[in-house]
């Protein structure tokens, strides 16, 4: 939201607020987080919007608005009326402003015009410090092994608007600890501050209404129903949401303290939707996946099938040398010479391609261009699933427009597999390449000793499969986390993704070696960088037309499709 | 993903009667799960105790999920999850009745019975026959100490008078 009213919006539509004494104009109403339904403008939006932050816990810009932490209390006046009914007006021409007697929750109190909201004086300092004293006095202060110190709230306010020492003498409530509420997420009721963002998540967003708050006053404690787990694919959000460090994840728990994390701007590549997220990773190796807010395709959320999708990238059987599997090589520069003599050598139309839609935009891309001067046919893998109406999508390629739009396939992502196969069985094709695929899968329905068939078999990999076990060329790449690329997602959003850990041993981004096939064959070196290599893309695909890579920014640019 | 359907098939046998009040009840209401207390305590004078099936039932009633049940069960002292003996003494502690010796009378109940005069909640005898507790206002003020035995109100009650009141149910001679 801008503090300036955008030009299609007439006054009717805004209306003018002052936060600490600045003006700012607001929309008179806003969208309500769930429902979409136009709902009046509030306070901590109008504070937003004039830059003023308020400290708040229960209050999430993508939840319900719930009111009960009351940490976001602020003074307000409103504009005083005299009797008939017009403003009253102060010497100097101003309106008269007549101070409420009582504090207001700035996220569910509503803005008026000419409203003066302060959120900076002696009194709201106080009420926040009151706020604080009341939500720490059962809190165990456990932060030293609590997984959420370093990115909590309770800790964060407690520095800006707590006290150095408690005043409580009494005896702390105990509540339940490690509380298995399902299979991914604890709970501690004791850091728990019932601010109940993780209810009004799992039953407004998840629509999976399976958590509540039970007993009473002190003993009042987050549950699901006993003997129900807290189980949908997106439970691990509420570990995110939750301010404090009530719920954790169990995969993440005690792992790593945050603050040591590096992050990564990235991608999921599950599936065709693209969720942003940030990778955390320490000393080269990946500790957890948190959602990016990115509005335009996945909100603040993830899916907890996609966040955990990241061991594999560790593992310690990793393709991690090149090697030609006759020759004996094991040097990038021999095996690239051997490879490319093959394919130098191979006669025309002798040579097929089976891509991935989930390689990058910028290796399809040259791999189209190795294509097309082998005179090579392609296609690509699909893969598909069941869409959850949320945002797990039915294609579980991340890149499926990408390869469509490089043409490395066509827009039925495997129709032209069966012919290939024909093909190779008929002896026509005699050297296949494929880029991070493993045709050996029963789910594609290919002969089993389709590949056993080819007189070369040229496979870039990450992990062992059955197809890089009977490949004579394997050459090592890097999973998208270990380099930089853009993914285009179902709705065509193009996004680029960085790189968040280096690959293990010679193993390099497809690119590179991809680069290097096409050096020795055409004499030409191509672009070696992500950036050139997008932008040429970009430059030779009208739907991308004008597109740079810098120009994609943080979020993307959704193009037609 | 859709709502999860509230707990298919959880089956409860109640009486003809309890399921034509119960319908009787929910039928009061323009939203089904405003219904919810009055239905647990249908079901609790029925069964004595809300059992994890009458919950699940409950809910499934009134298209809840099981979570707002128990919510609701967890929250109201007079919703139980335990059976009670068949004599239920309700001592009052508000102000005034603990003024007039409500906090002497429950631990002459307790000690006398065998109980702990110094425990939190509902205590039931070992034999199963008698719970005392605590609870608050009964609304005599001027006639304290209170206690309902059952749904028998019992006003003034000394040691004494509470003596007779447990020889009259036949729990002491």
């Amino acid at each position: 939201m801008s503090s300036t009213t955008p030009s299609q919006t007439t006054a009717a539509d805004t209306l003018t607020v002052r936060v600490n004494g600045r003006e700012v104009v607001v929309p008179r109403t806003m969208p309500e987080a769930v429902s979409g339904k136009a709902v009046p403008t509030t306070m901590i939006q109008a504070c937003e919007a004039a830059g003023v932050t308020v400290p708040h816990y229960c209050y999430h810009p993508k939840l319900p608005v719930a009111g009960n932490c009351r940490m976001c209390l602020v003074e307000f006046g409103t504009p005083a009326l005299g009797p008939d009914r017009q403003p009253l007006l102060n010497p100097d021409g101003s309106p008269v402003i007549r101070q409420s007697p009582r504090p207001a929750i700035a996220c569910a109190t509503p803005v008026s015009p000419g409203m003066e909201i302060y959120t900076d004086t002696d009194g709201v300092h106080a009420m926040r410090r009151a706020v604080m004293e009341f939500l720490l006095i059962n809190h165990p202060l456990d932060c030293p092994i609590c997984d959420q110190a370093g990115e909590c709230k309770l800790q964060e306010y407690a520095l800006d608007h707590g006290q150095a020492a408690s005043g409580f003498d009494e005896v702390k409530v105990h509540k339940p600890k490690t509380v298995d509420l399902g299979p991914r997420i604890l709970l501690d009721a004791e850091r728990c501050i019932l601010c109940s963002r993780c209810i009004r998540f799992t039953r407004d967003i998840a629509r999976d209404d399976a958590l509540g708050i039970i007993n009473r006053g002190s003993y009042n404690t987050i549950a699901a129903y006993p003997g129900r787990q807290f189980d949908n694919n997106y439970t691990l959000n509420t570990a995110d949401l939750c301010p404090v460090g009530a719920l954790t994840s169990k995969d993440f728990r005690f792992r790593m303290r945050v603050w040591f994390l590096k992050e990564s701007k990235s991608l999921c590549a599950g599936c065709g939707t693209g969720c942003n997220l940030l990778v955390g990773s320490r000393e080269n190796r990946i500790h957890r996946f948190t959602p990016r807010q990115n509005d335009a395709v996945n909100s603040c959320w993830m899916c907890d099938e996609g966040r955990l999708n990241y061991r594999w990238v560790g593992r310690g059987d990793r393709l991690k040398s090149p090697l030609n599997r006759r020759s004996g090589a094991t040097e990038w520069g021999t095996v690239l010479d051997e490879t490319a003599d093959l394919l130098r050598n191979a006669s025309r139309g002798s040579v097929a391609v089976i891509g991935s839609a989930r390689a990058t935009c910028e290796e399809l891309f040259l791999l189209k261009k190795l294509c097309q001067h082998l005179g090579a046919r392609s296609d690509c893998v699909p893969r598909e699933g069941e869409a959850d109406g949320l945002l797990v999508s039915d294609d579980r390629n991340p890149n499926s427009h990408g390869a469509r739009l490089t043409g490395v396939c066509f827009t039925e992502i495997g129709i032209n597999l069966p012919y290939l196969a024909n093909d190779i069985e008929a002896g026509k094709i005699r050297t296949l390449l494929v880029l991070g695929e493993d045709l050996t899968k029963p789910e594609l329905e290919l002969p089993t000793d389709l590949l056993g068939r080819l007189e070369n078999l040229i496979v870039g990999d990450i992990l062992p499969n059955p197809t890089v076990d009977q490949a004579h060329i394997v050459l090592p790449g890097c999973a998208h986390l270990e380099k930089r690329g853009t993914f285009i997602n179902v709705n065509g959003r193009v996004q680029r993704f960085f790189k968040a850990v280096e690959p293990p041993g010679q193993a390099m981004p497809e690119t590179g070696w991809l680069g290097g096939l096409l050096e020795r064959l055409t004499g030409e070196a191509p672009a070696r960088s992500a950036e050139a290599l997008f932008n040429q893309l970009a430059e030779a695909t009208p739907a991308l037309k004008g597109l740079t890579w810098a120009a994609l920014g943080d979020q993307g640019v959704t193009v037609e499709v | 993903m859709d709502q999860p359907p509230p707990v298919p098939g959880v089956e409860l046998e109640l009486p003809a009667a309890l399921t034509a009040e119960i319908d009787e009840i929910v039928g009061r209401y323009p939203q089904k799960r405003s219904a919810a207390v009055m239905v647990l305590h249908a079901l609790q004078d029925h069964l004595g105790y809300l059992t994890p099936d009458a919950m699940e039932w409950t809910a499934a009633r009134l298209e809840l999920q099981p979570i707002h049940i128990y919510e609701l069960v967890t929250f109201y002292p007079m919703f139980r999850q335990r059976p009670v003996g068949n004599l239920h003494l309700k001592v009052c502690r508000t102000l005034s009745c603990a003024l007039a010796g409500s906090h002497q009378l429950h631990a002459h109940l307790c000690r006398k019975l065998g109980l702990d005069p110094h425990g939190h909640g509902p205590q039931t005898t070992e034999d199963g026959r008698v719970t005392v507790e605590f609870v608050e206002c009964l609304a005599t003020c001027g006639t304290g100490p209170v206690v309902l035995a059952n749904d028998v109100f019992h006003e003034h009650v000394t040691p004494g008078t509470a003596d007779e009141l447990l020889k009259q149910a036949g729990v002491s001679k």
